[in-house]
């Protein structure tokens, strides 16, 4: 199964949310992809929505909160911002804009009402999330929704990993069985309504590890099934081979003579070369070679998900020292922007 | 091959051995193993003579299947081949949160009352989602394995494994989160009405209740309102208070008999994250046991340095580049040398990280061990990680 170029599936994408089991690097993945984007030239809304402040530490910028905030001006002309979305606040804000509530807000507060519906009303906390991203999306620059130009040209959203995503975006089933009506039922039909739309696209991040490449392929599964529409599989942390194939051959065909030439070499430059240095390095070499025979495997599961895939670098500083744009140019050469 | 541990030992083989040592607890942040550790625990211990029950929460598929884990059916399954001779045995399950959910329903109310919170849809939603039950079922459970253990004596220890979230301390406090919602004052105000002494408070409080269900049943539409009355109401006569049920699991992990393992990866931060746990520990006096790093780089050529090892590796090339003015022929050994040097600079680092860990929590036992080439996922390989851990 042949996945399309990825910059085809790209092309007018307004909404690129991006999973990942906890822990594959989601984050770093989702900000590089804005940064790839705005360096392009585009205005990109980079959000997140579980207040873990992943994107200011990224960025090294002071923490986000509910304003918009600028973290890169591109020379191209494009633009960063972030934005951390918070249930409370936006529900506090929601009805503030609908209800006129004025001091009724802080009661609400006070009674632990607004407590109740962000934490323990299920979906109705996600429908508050990908509100403000569906918001974001359709905003425009004119006087109402759908008049002048949009305000973004591209939304990036940090998503929840791949174990609660598909419920997460799934905000219509989720409140369909409680709130059967009302403003908030309308307005999860309008979120699902974007976010099945071929303006939205889900990418997975994943690592060349066991856990990771499975969840995947769960969550590839469950969204597909639930009609979301599906970017690319971002392989992250991908480490360069350390020994060439022909090594790698050849450890497993003739062990004793390369045993026995590496003696010799180790000898000839007045290293140790005893039999615990020596079959060291080859124990060294056999782990390393199973490692990345795990890998090549997992690696054919990602592309038999059939779509594109990215690969990324593993960064040995981390995130720090420009990192990001380091990925951010990857994903562009892997036909991002 | 038991690595340099830095300071004092973690004596994993003691604790196991210990038969006053009745629930073991790992937790750690996502992605450190803590599965695999429970579960390397749990072999190691029956192998030793104990009658353990490992609870595992989610586990990759091939692990879950090396335990015989192959059905979701919420109660433990014997893991045929493991401790027999030594007197001790094995059972595993994978814990199914809403399940267990139904179950704690089913067990303190009457058929009719319990279908009658089973169909509300508040109630499926909360036992499906809320991010907090896994963790309170994850206690739940526990409590009823422990409960089953003393009652029938089948098993003497109690291994679990905690759920996979982003922070070690969800596990310690979202039980109470669920808790305290499910006892807080908004929820209170909803079932005022049906309680007898409630009129009293709701007229005190009348006019904002009023004020925020008029406001929620706008938002939210009327029946949603009258779905999460019945859910509570409906709950509370059965539990007498969730939050009083989180406290009693609570105190469970505060006896002696408990030891709290806390897993860490030599990374940033899952050292931060096991440095929180541990302070949390400390502070609520809850029996911290140690702490295991796992996944930490070993070298099987250790008395080679990095430097070293790059340095003949350039000899070499050298060698090779003054030998042959056509193309480097280098040979298999440079490429080795450069892994060598990779893998040592990778294990310096990890050393690095544990010593610092050490020097900010002196006192706290540690226990490293070593990275396993490929994922884990059979019986011998979850016995080279008991090894690694005890021995």
């Amino acid at each position: 199964m042949a996945a399309p170029p990825l910059a085809r599936v790209l092309d007018g994408v307004r909404l690129h949310v991006v999973t990942g089991k906890g822990g594959v690097g989601k984050t770093t993945v989702a900000s590089a992809l804005g940064l790839a984007l705005a360096r392009q030239g585009r205005r990109v809304l980079l959000v997140e929505v579980e207040n873990r402040q992943g994107i200011s530490q990224t960025f090294g910028v002071p923490p986000l909160g509910t304003d918009e905030v600028r973290l890169v001006q591109d020379p191209s002309g494009g633009e960063l911002w972030g934005l951390s979305v918070e249930a409370k606040a936006a529900l506090l804000e929601y009805l503030q804009t609908f209800y006129k509530l004025g001091r009724a807000g802080g009661a609400l507060e006070r009674m632990g009402v607004v407590d109740f519906a962000t934490t323990i009303a299920p979906g109705v906390r996600d429908v508050l999330l990908t509100g403000k991203v569906y918001e974001a999306v359709g905003r425009t620059t004119g006087g109402k929704r759908g008049q002048g130009a949009h305000a973004w040209d591209a939304v990036v959203l940090d998503a929840p990993p791949t174990g609660r995503v598909g419920r997460f975006l799934g905000v219509n089933e989720q409140v369909a069985g409680l709130a059967r009506m009302g403003p908030i039922h309308q307005q999860a039909e309008s979120i699902t309504r974007m976010l099945r739309s071929r303006r939205s696209l889900v990418h997975v991040v994943t690592l060349l590890e066991e856990m990771p490449v499975q969840e995947t392929a769960d969550a590839v599964a469950e969204l597909s099934a639930a009609g979301f529409g599906l970017g690319a599989v971002v392989v992250n942390q991908v480490r360069e081979p350390l020994l060439p194939d022909a090594l790698i051959a050849r450890l497993a065909q003739d062990p004793a003579g390369l045993e026995e030439q590496v003696r010799a070499d180790l000898a000839a430059v007045g290293v140790r070369s005893g039999a615990r240095t020596v079959g060291g390095l080859l124990a060294e070499a056999a782990d390393h070679a199973a490692r990345v025979a795990l890998e090549h495997e997992l690696g054919g599961e990602v592309r038999g998900l059939g779509l594109p895939t990215v690969t990324l670098p593993a960064l040995t500083t981390g995130t720090d020292d420009g990192g990001v744009g380091v990925l951010a140019d990857e994903l562009h050469e892997q036909g991002v922007g | 091959m038991a690595p340099r541990t830095p300071a004092d030992a973690f004596d994993v083989d003691a604790l196991l051995a210990d038969p006053t040592t009745g629930i073991v607890v790992c937790c750690g942040s996502g992605g450190v193993g803590k599965t695999t550790t429970a579960a390397a625990l749990g072999v190691r211990a029956a192998e030793a003579g104990r009658r353990v029950v490992v609870l595992t929460i989610d586990p990759a598929r091939r692990l879950a299947q090396s335990l015989g884990l192959t059905a979701l059916d919420n109660t433990p399954r014997p893991v045929e081949g493991v401790g027999a001779e030594a007197g001790g045995s094995l059972d595993a399950m994978m814990l199914d949160m809403k399940r267990t959910f139904d179950e704690v329903v089913l067990a303190h109310s009457t058929p009719e009352k319990a279908q009658q919170i089973l169909d509300n849809p508040f109630y499926q939603a909360v036992s499906s989602s809320f991010a907090g039950t896994q963790e309170y079922m994850a206690m739940e459970k526990l409590g009823q394995l422990r409960a089953q253990a003393d009652a029938d004596g089948t098993w003497d220890l109690v291994v679990v494994d905690t759920p996979p979230s982003r922070s070690a301390l969800d596990f310690l406090d979202a039980p109470k989160r669920l808790g305290s919602f499910l006892d807080g004052r908004f929820i209170r105000l909803l079932m005022a009405p049906a309680k007898a002494g409630g009129r009293a408070y709701l007229k005190v409080f009348s006019v904002g209740a009023n004020l925020a269900a008029a406001t929620l049943s706008k938002v939210l539409g009327g029946q949603f309102l009258s779905d999460v009355q019945t859910f509570v109401a409906a709950l509370d006569t059965m539990f007498g208070g969730f939050r009083e049920r989180a406290d009693v699991t609570y105190a469970l992990l505060k006896e002696p008999s408990t030891a709290f393992v806390v897993v860490a990866a030599p990374e940033r931060d899952a050292l931060r994250e096991a440095a929180y746990f541990v302070e949390r520990l400390e502070a609520e006096s809850m029996p911290l046991a140690g702490v295991v790093v796992n996944r930490m780089q070993q070298l099987a050529a250790p008395g080679l340095s990095g430097s070293r090892a790059t340095a003949a590796a350039e000899q070499l090339e050298d060698r090779a580049d003054d030998a042959d003015a056509v193309g480097p022929s280098t040979g298999p050994t440079p490429a080795l040398l450069r892994l060598h040097a990779t893998l040592a600079e990778v294990a310096a680092r990890h050393e690095a990280r544990v010593r610092r860990f050490v020097a900010t929590h002196p006192g706290v036992p540690v226990r490293t061990v070593p990275a396993a080439a490929t994922d884990i996922h059979d019986l011998d390989g979850l016995r080279e990680v008991g090894a690694a851990l005890g021995g």
